[in-house]
């Protein structure tokens, strides 16, 4: 029997659009080739230096307000050449290194305790939620009438500005611990003080690591603000001076060192996270 | 006995009041047992088993071991948990030497301790790798590996083979049997999976649900079951435990669930 072609089933139905089109570029949460992820992370930094350029360079604008690479690369040099520029940097990364680290150190094991323990979590959390949301600059007035103008208030400002970010952010890692991990280690006859120190803090240091991370940008920011208001040396003096001065070619120097200085700590840090933790990388 | 659960009730307190888990159980292990506890899903088996391990405290009645009441967790049971819980920044070896070192074993015997316990789970070849580069079975015997190697009076599993696809579980089943008679071990098991009971048990414990109860004790008498998991599962004795426990559950489960129902209406 041959099969009649008018019959509904027989009719060559033509198949809806397939809801999902197929893409390279638009692979929703997948990886994309990598020759072409490292094409389009060079268009993200190339696109804008040659904007920058085609406008200082055809655009007939004043080299007061926008400077050419040229320009800024000439004032750079310059100060690099004199000194100036070693000083400021070195002074402004010794604040944050010190404020920052000083901050790490006291808000890890605050901020472990308060994750471990929901007593301490208790009398820490509120006061911690609140003074986060105070901006740190805020206290700029109080801590030069505190400590003077010399470096103690720097670093208290950059200890003030990432302290309660960097407590909380480790009290929230120690979420991410299993209850069961905790409790074989009671079952392998554990105590507190040995869970603590030798299955949570272990498990947590990528979190710890990456919590650092993060906040450095805060502290790095923070610098720049306290060395506006006060300071003879620092990046954020250095554009402050600048400004003064109209010499924008200089203030361009200040940010483009800032901002590389503060993508090479983030890649150290994700590098460190990597070479200590290598448990926690995807395989 | 060696294991005594006595009159033991768990109460926990809800936002809906409180809600009984367990009701009396009462049961004892002698040692050298293989013991299971079955039960569907809301039969509070997770809950004995953390009562025995001493991770929770009951509210009635208590369990004690060689006449020692439980009152917290402790090496002197060993527990291998269903999710694996192998700490994934350590070594294989790391794994199993960590409960010695908890204790202050030194160094050396903690190390011929640890690689005599992988030799007994069969993982002499893998010490020096991460648990994430393990397959499941592997996981969980580094996990009893680990486990053993404080020399508990008593091992307690917590659905052990549960994550794992039937195939690893069957040879898992085996593995545990054969480990359980080479090493003298007490044990006492729960699970849902009722194959799996009376393959490795030498008595049952079937517990209703909401509340837990045990409503049968059953001693299983197989013919000597190292000839494997299939050769004991073409016992007819192996089907009458088998249907037995299942038309047991399935009773206790319908009856649980016309309970709620005329609690709901």
């Amino acid at each position: 029997m041959t099969p009649d072609p008018t019959s509904p089933q027989m009719t060559p139905r033509r198949l809806p659009k397939p809801s999902l089109q197929p893409s390279v570029f638009w692979r929703l949460a997948e990886d994309i080739p990598a020759p072409l992820y490292r094409r389009l992370m060079l268009v993200s930094v190339l696109v804008p230096l040659v904007a920058w350029w085609l406008l200082t360079t055809f655009g007939q604008v004043d080299a007061k307000f926008l400077p050419s690479p040229g320009q800024v690369a000439t004032a750079a040099l310059r100060l690099g050449q004199s000194g100036e520029l070693w000083q400021d940097t070195w002074a402004s990364l010794q604040r944050v290194g010190i404020g920052f680290g000083l901050s790490v150190l006291v808000a890890v094991p605050v901020g472990v305790l308060m994750g471990c323990f929901q007593s301490l979590r208790a009398l820490g959390e509120p006061l911690f939620g609140l003074m986060r949301y105070m901006p740190a600059p805020a206290f700029i007035p109080l801590l030069i009438l505190y400590l003077g103008i010399d470096e103690a208030p720097k670093i208290a400002l950059i200890f003030i500005g990432t302290f309660f970010y960097n407590a909380l952010m480790v009290m929230d890692t120690v979420k991410f611990v299993p209850k069961e991990l905790i409790e074989a280690t009671y079952m392998l006859g554990g105590n507190r003080i040995n869970t603590v120190l030798k299955v949570v803090c272990p498990h947590i240091l990528p979190g710890i690591l990456d919590t650092c991370r993060i906040n450095l940008a805060g502290a790095w920011q923070l610098v720049i603000v306290a060395e506006l208001v006060a300071a003879t040396e620092g990046l954020g003096r250095r554009i402050s001076l600048a400004g003064r001065f109209l010499r924008t070619d200089e203030i361009f120097v200040g940010l483009i060192v800032i901002g590389l200085i503060g993508l090479g700590l983030d890649l150290f840090f994700q590098y460190l996270v990597r070479v200590t933790c290598r448990w926690a990388q995807p395989e | 006995m060696f294991l005594q659960v006595r009159e033991l009730t768990k109460v926990f307190s809800t936002r809906h009041g409180p809600l009984l888990v367990l009701e009396n159980i009462n049961l004892s292990v002698a040692q050298g047992e293989f013991v299971c506890a079955v039960g569907a899903s809301g039969s509070g088996k997770s809950t004995l088993l953390r009562q025995i391990a001493g991770l929770d405290q009951p509210t009635r009645g208590g369990v004690w071991i060689d006449g020692q009441r439980v009152t917290g967790p402790g090496a002197d049971r060993g527990m291998v948990f269903q999710h694996y819980t192998l700490y994934p920044w350590m070594t294989v070896q790391q794994n199993v030497e960590f409960g010695l070192k908890l204790q202050g074993v030194p160094k050396r015997e903690r190390r011929e301790r640890a690689r005599y316990y992988l030799q007994m789970v069969g993982l002499s070849h893998f010490t020096q790798a991460l648990p994430r580069q393990l397959s499941g079975g592997m996981k969980q015997r580094v996990a009893i590996a680990r486990a053993l190697a404080t020399e508990p009076r008593l091992l307690l599993l917590d659905e052990p083979f549960g994550a794992l696809d039937l195939h690893t579980r069957e040879m898992m089943h085996e593995f545990m049997l054969d480990l359980w008679q080479r090493m003298g071990l007490t044990v006492f098991m729960i699970t849902h999976d009722v194959e799996e009971a009376v393959f490795l048990s030498t008595r049952i414990f079937a517990l209703s649900a909401r509340p837990g109860r045990i409503v049968r004790e059953i001693t299983v008498n197989l013919p000597d079951r190292s000839q494997g998991v299939m050769a004991t599962k073409r016992h007819p004795r192996f089907h009458d435990y088998r249907d037995e426990l299942v038309m047991l559950l399935r009773q206790t489960g319908q009856a649980a669930q016309r309970r709620a129902m005329a609690m709901a209406a």
